[in-house]
């Protein structure tokens, strides 16, 4: 911050006595869209923001999180009924006409999205973007004066020659440069409040790391009080000040972050806060599922609206619904009746939920050779061809999506295939369901390659690989009805019409659904339910592999351990195998007996689960693992990340030599001698321990990280 | 909805094998849910009525199709000519009937066979691509090049002798191709859903992906576009009609009669005001089914909140 002027004018605006942000009962109602109760969004948010102050508000799709924040931006559609009252440095915002908000925002309070893709105009330069930002709110500055200032804030986001990227359009930039500049547009005018809402969650784990930094640096730089939202218990560990938890549109516990983590007397945080899996988790333990469905925002249970979901509910739960009370030392209050008796018993999580599903099983022991290989993959290749022109195609290039990767599956095994977004994982997968002969490589599935079978045979090969995707919005036909879903494969493979009745019921069962629901819409049912009935599906063939794309990325993390431990059990009693496609690597530690990291195409290292996190040997892997936030104040204060300098390179142009070379920390320590092997030649997989783990790096050394 | 899916599957048992009973049929619930709407009631009723009229009124009437009444000519309406005559003193009430009848026959059937060619055509060219897709896609653009009008006029009169389902058959092989094409780029989004490659990597055939997943999943769109269809099919046959091509003669529509009537609409109103009346009726009614059909059809439409 080099503009003296803007920094003391902004201190002139800070009363000194008034806190940066105050929300006082504030309440957030949306009119029915047709006939039906009002959404009651928010209900009653009180919080209390200093300057300078980090405030995290964690809670699940639905708890209001979001919407409080756009109440507090006055960003609600019209039609919302927002009451009770929110002063900015001491001045009401709430009532204010568009105008009058629009001076504030961008000036005094700013917001960071989601969505980095959205959040910019595609036509004007990202610089002229920011310069806007300065302009809107001070007229007086010249054009000139405003792009220099422009500059220095690209800079100060940490992009790469901010002078020259100035003049670069935003489809120009992958999606953390793009964070990146909308971080760069809401501290542009010195703020004293920055909302984040869920800023890293569209962004693959090394690129949060530096997107978290950055918002560090610029709150350290602007001294501005940060909202930040998210749903990520790792992610608010290591940034924030204060937590504060909300559920079913109220705050349930909030206290400093030491505090609500390590001792937690709400059981829904407590619930949270052992449903989530950790990176560092040194033996398989039980995730804990938090039984049902968050509440209708419509129909709200009587009393507290956990109560249907709670462990320990009491009568009084369902009488009337508790506020926030004192339950510990330092500003710690929860909303719960027994948070007394929590804190005098010293309860955490699993002392409160109950065994609910079978505990976890251990992994499959390592002797590997002695089983059966489910799926064998070797040197498969699949690549793009890149062309121009509409009436003559010419090819301009190739995207090496997958560019020769091999490894197997034995029977009752899961592997964890993960890597970002761009490696190639997805293309893997859909390259192995294909069943047909690759551009290059083998797929074998159960001893049949893929490429020698006919027709009938590869249709019958499909009733042993099914596949759960990642979406369970779009994973089932909404025009289709549960019974119909899970029927589909049953019908297509002939099975008597007699037992189909009879098996979908057995599989809703298997699944954890009430069979008595197969006449219903999926849309009737929550995001974890419809993933059920995707394994449902999936299960209907009795396949002996299961390929699981992302399976649980996409809900809720108290919905996703349930899914998680489900998807543990089948494999123990029906004898899967699993190919998990994840990013998130805390999941995969959780499920996979073996990992590969794959990286532009390639898996960079491979090996027992154990081995590679406990050990991680490729540069790439200890990067990838560092950077996962774990749920954990302490340690993720005191853990050093291993930043990742910038995006994935085109894997259209893969670098030479060693693919990982450009991003490498290790490369930078190397002797120019020992940097010409990277250089020059592409790493082989070779073994690093004498056990199952291998690595591509010429140098390779362990290193723990987590 | 809990209520109504239970009563449903009561009702579907019947039909259903006793197996599969408690969940009803894709069909079965269409039908529940369409008569369950006001709209689409009110709109089959419309077109019942109409339909009721038009067969049944000319023999209700005295008159006969094309007999003449004694002068004085264009005699306003009375109990005698309910809705008067026109201008060679045949009655308008009979005229417009038979008139009403055809036009019903051709904008229902010419609607419904040019949604289902664009469906199919679109679905398999949006979902194989390559070679079927160019084939199709050529066959598409040329049919939209060509003068339709212009082919419609040549070819109408020398098979008008073959009777009204060649008629419909060609109006309609004119009237399919930009639905064709929308429903190209929707197969094409669709194709790459989850539940479509779940189906394809469980080995449902491309045909029953084509007509189970995807073409129900733009039901809206191709129901949207029927009942605009009904409209244009009789709008088309009007203005062949109107340039004398389509009905002429003793052979009426709707179309002939307002086109004769228009000419004298300020002095002899019945002549104009009974045929188009009943033409902005059936268009209505068509469009209210189709609007609480493609509700019904979309079952997330009820659970909106």
């Amino acid at each position: 911050m080099t503009d003296t002027e803007t920094r003391a004018s902004a201190g002139d605006r800070r009363v000194a006595s008034s806190p940066a942000l105050e929300v006082r009962d504030l309440h957030v109602t949306f009119p029915p869209r047709t006939a039906g109760a009002n959404v009651r969004a928010v209900r009653g948010l009180d919080y209390q923001l200093e300057h300078g102050e980090v405030l995290g508000v964690v809670g699940e799709s639905g708890s209001g999180k979001s919407v409080s924040s756009l109440a507090v931006m006055g960003l609600l559609p019209g039609d919302a009924r927002v009451s009770g009252s929110v002063r900015l440095n001491g001045a009401e915002l709430l009532g204010l006409d568009d105008e009058a908000m629009s001076a504030r925002r961008g000036s005094s309070i700013s917001m960071v999205f989601q969505d980095p893709l959205s959040a910019l105009t595609p036509v004007y330069t990202v610089g002229d973007q920011v310069a806007e930002a300065i302009r809107t709110h001070n007229p007086t500055v010249g054009g000139r004066a405003a792009a220099r200032r422009a500059v220095e804030l690209l800079d100060l986001v940490g992009i790469p020659e901010p002078g020259l990227r100035y003049r670069a359009f935003p489809h120009e930039f992958s999606g953390g440069m793009r964070q990146r500049v909308t971080i760069a547009i809401a501290v542009a005018n010195d703020p004293d409040v920055i909302i984040c809402d869920e800023p890293t969650t569209a962004l693959d784990v090394t690129i949060q790391t530096q997107v978290l930094d950055v918002l560090r640096r610029a709150q350290r730089e602007t001294g501005a009080a940060v909202v930040m939202i998210t749903h990520d218990l790792g992610v608010l560990a290591g940034l924030v000040d204060r937590v504060l938890v909300m559920y079913a549109g109220r705050p349930v516990e909030t206290g400093t972050v030491d505090e609500v983590y390590h001792h937690p007397r709400m059981p829904y945080t407590m619930g949270l806060l052992s449903s989530v899996p950790r990176l560092d988790e040194t033996e398989r333990t039980r995730l804990i599922p938090i039984r049902g469905d968050p509440p209708s925002l419509t129909d709200l249970p009587e009393g507290c609206p956990f109560s249907p979901r709670c462990p320990m509910v009491i009568d009084t739960c369902h009488q009337t619904e508790p506020g926030l009370r004192p339950a510990g030392g330092a500003g710690h209050t929860a909303a719960c009746v027994r948070a007394a008796e929590i804190r005098d018993h010293g309860w955490t999580g699993a002392d409160v939920y109950p065994e609910s599903e079978s505990p976890a099983t251990p992994h499959t022991p390592a002797d590997r050779r002695n089983r059966d290989t489910v799926l064998r993959v070797a040197g498969l290749v699949k690549h793009h061809p890149l062309t121009k022109g509409t009436v003559f195609r010419r090819r301009v290039g190739t995207v090496r999506a997958v560019d020769g990767i091999s490894f197997d599956i034995t029977e009752g095994e899961t592997l964890g295939l993960v890597g970002e977004s761009g490696c190639g994982k997805s293309t893997t997968l859909l390259e192995i369901l294909r069943l047909r002969a690759p551009q290059s490589g083998t797929v074998v599935v159960l001893g049949r390659d893929s490429a020698r079978v006919n027709r009938r045979e590869r249709f019958a090969i499909r009733r042993d690989v099914q596949v759960v995707f990642q979406d369970p919005m779009s994973s089932l036909d909404p025009r289709m009805r549960v019974f119909d879903i899970v029927a589909e494969p049953l019908r297509t493979h002939r099975y008597p019409r007699s037992e189909t009745r009879s098996r979908v019921s057995e599989l809703l069962r298997l699944v954890g659904l009430d069979p008595a629901h197969a006449g219903r819409f999926p849309q009737e049912f929550s995001g974890g339910q419809r993933q059920r009935i995707g394994i449902a599906r999936a299960l209907a063939l009795r396949p002996r592999l299961l390929v699981l794309d992302e399976p649980v990325s996409a809900l809720d993390v108290s919905i996703q351990a349930g899914v998680l431990n489900l998807l543990d059990r089948l494999k123990t009693e029906l004898g899967l195998s699993y190919l998990f496609v994840a990013h998130d690597l805390a999941v995969v530690r959780h499920i996979a007996d073996r990992v590969a990291v794959m990286y532009l195409g390639r898996i960079v290292e491979i090996g027992a689960t154990e081995s590679l996190f406990s050990a991680p040997s490729h540069p790439y892997t200890q990067a990838l693992l560092s950077a996962v936030p774990v749920p954990d104040p302490q340690r993720e204060r005191s853990r050093k990340p291993i930043v990742l300098e910038g995006d994935l390179p085109n894997p259209a142009n893969p670098p030479t030599g060693c693919r990982f070379r450009p991003r490498c920390p290790k490369f930078g320590t190397l002797t120019s001698d020992e940097q010409q092997a990277c250089s020059h030649t592409d790493p082989e997989l070779t073994q690093v321990t004498t056990g199952d783990h291998s690595a591509a790096c010429h140098y390779t050394e362990k290193r723990s990280v987590i | 909805m809990n209520m109504s899916v239970e009563h449903g599957a009561r009702e579907a048992r019947p039909s259903r094998e006793a197996g599969e009973a408690r969940v009803p049929g894709r069909w079965t619930n269409v039908l529940r849910r369409t008569l369950a709407t006001r709209r689409v009631v009110i709109g089959l009723c419309g077109i019942a009525l109409l339909a009721t009229m038009a067969w049944l009124g000319p023999l209700l009437s005295p008159w006969e199709l094309g007999e003449r009444d004694t002068p004085p000519f264009l005699r306003p309406p009375s109990p005698e000519h309910w809705w008067g005559t026109d201008a060679i003193g045949r009655d308008v009430f009979v005229d417009t009937m038979v008139g009403l009848r055809k036009s019903i026959v051709i904008g229902l059937l010419v609607a419904v066979l040019s949604t289902c060619i664009a469906a199919v055509v679109g679905g398999f060219a949006g979902y194989f691509l390559g070679a079927t897709d160019r084939v199709l896609m050529w066959i598409t653009d040329l049919a939209l090049v060509l003068p339709s009008f212009l082919i419609l006029a040549i070819v109408s009169p020398a098979l008008r002798d073959r009777g009204w389902l060649v008629f419909v058959i060609l109006l309609a092989a004119f009237m399919w191709m930009v639905t064709a094409k929308m429903v190209r780029g929707m197969t094409m989004a669709l194709k790459e859903r989850e539940y479509v490659l779940a189906a394809h990597y469980m080995g449902v055939p491309a045909w029953r992906i084509i007509f189970g997943h995807i073409i129900p999943n733009m039901s809206s769109l191709l129901v949207v576009d029927a009942t605009i269809n009904v409209s244009a099919a009789i709008i088309t046959e009007t203005s062949l009609s109107y340039f004398g091509f389509g009905a002429r003669g003793s052979d009426v529509s709707l179309g002939s009669l307002i086109a004769e009537g228009a000419r004298s609409a300020t002095t002899h109103p019945w002549l104009f005001v009974f045929c188009t009346g009943l033409l902005v009726v059936l268009v209505l009614a068509v469009n209210l089914v189709g609007d609480g059909l493609r509700d019904a059809l979309d079952p997330q439409s009820n659970h909106r909140y």
